[in-house]
């Protein structure tokens, strides 16, 4: 008799448990499609306060706030936001505050839209430039463990660090 | 021009406000605003935040849900504040009780060479933040003014935004501590108490 597959947790749903893990308490977001089911579920938490943002260097600012008044926080985005970012990580470098990113890509892996293309090909070395510790993940069984690595390094060593998630494990839209 | 002499002078404003903050917590915009609060008196509950320009109000934000029960304000300039006009929609969204964000209007860029900013040409930052959701709002003309507004800054349920038209006389600089790291620890050190 075949044995039942065990259910294995969606990433998502394990990132949020790491965010719980590791107190987190702000959450900062522009909607994307990648990250549609983390974002649901921290708006249903009481755990954290997920802020909808207009642009993502919102974001980068809030959290250095957060820092300032004690909470640890995240910022969700999708690569071509992390264009929108780079003088705002400024002020993250300058002041060393701790900053987790976690960016769902486009315009790498299988895009069709070709407008996606020159954000998403420069997003890693943009957010290098902007002195961001970048940790690229392609293979959703490693994408938790790589987000709880990224927030073990950005919060004990004062540091901003990136997790992007690939396409390859997002899915890309089939435009039919 | 008699009108613009009528219009308050910057440093004394921001040194009025100040002087009723009792544990209120303070992010400056970049430029004047943090020369203003320098002025005024360094303090350890005060972040100069010397670039990121347009993050003001955001990073007062992030603090002020982080510490509810502390009145959180922000001092900026009227460009700064034009850079990141979508943080006023995100405040309203948020309602944080506690936030009150300050705009020093001098209808100018005052570290660039004294360009005019859109509020010269009639741009209603007040207006804006009240249609974005802001309960309380209002653009201070007089000292009179400034002194009845003064109070709701610390008590009123917020966020409240107050526009301050100020003078663009050009004053000398006093500078703060500009060293990121060290202001960045020594305001959470005085406020949490730790770095973890």
């Amino acid at each position: 008799m075949a044995k039942k597959k065990k259910t294995e947790i969606a990433w998502p749903d394990g990132i949020f448990e790491t965010f719980i893990d590791g107190r987190i308490r702000q959450v900062a977001y522009v909607p994307d499609a990648g990250h549609a089911r983390l974002i649901s579920l921290c708006e249903g938490s009481k755990k954290v306060r997920a802020v909808p943002l207009t642009t993502e260097e919102e974001g980068v600012a809030m959290l250095a706030g957060a820092w300032l008044g004690g909470d640890r926080g995240v910022l969700l985005m999708q690569s071509s936001g992390v264009g929108n970012c780079i003088n705002m990580l400024s002020l993250i470098q300058e002041c060393r505050f701790p900053l987790l990113n976690i960016v769902t890509m486009r315009g790498e892996y299988g895009e069709f839209n070709p407008w996606q293309v020159p954000m998403g090909d420069s997003t890693a070395r943009a957010l290098a430039n902007a002195g961001v510790l970048v940790k690229p993940v392609d293979d959703a069984a490693r994408v938790v463990e790589t987000v709880a690595a990224a927030m073990t390094l950005a919060f004990s060593t004062y540091r901003s660090v990136a997790v992007l998630i690939s396409q390859r494990v997002i899915g890309y839209k089939v435009w039919k | 021009m008699p009108r613009q002499s009528k219009k308050l002078d910057r440093r004394d404003a921001v040194a009025r406000i100040l002087k009723q903050r009792g544990d209120a917590l303070l992010i400056t915009g970049l430029g004047s605003p943090c020369w203003d609060a320098a002025a005024a008196g360094d303090s350890e509950k005060n972040f100069y935040v010397w670039g990121g320009m347009g993050g003001a109000a955001m990073i007062a934000l992030g603090l002020a849900i982080a510490q509810p029960k502390r009145r959180v304000l922000v001092i900026t300039g009227d460009g700064e504040m034009l850079m990141g006009l979508g943080a006023l929609a995100t405040i309203a969204v948020q309602r944080p009780k506690n936030l009150s964000v300050i705009v020093m209007d001098n209808e100018r860029y005052g570290e660039t060479g004294m360009q005019a900013t859109h509020t010269h040409h009639g741009v209603d930052l007040a207006g804006i933040a009240a249609s974005a959701g802001f309960p309380l709002t209002a653009t201070i003309r007089s000292i009179k003014a400034l002194n009845d507004f003064s109070p709701k800054i610390y008590q009123s349920s917020g966020p409240v935004f107050c526009c301050v038209k100020v003078n663009d006389a050009k004053l000398p600089m006093v500078l703060p501590e500009r060293d990121g790291t060290w202001l960045k620890s020594r305001f959470r050190k005085a406020l949490v108490g730790s770095l973890d």
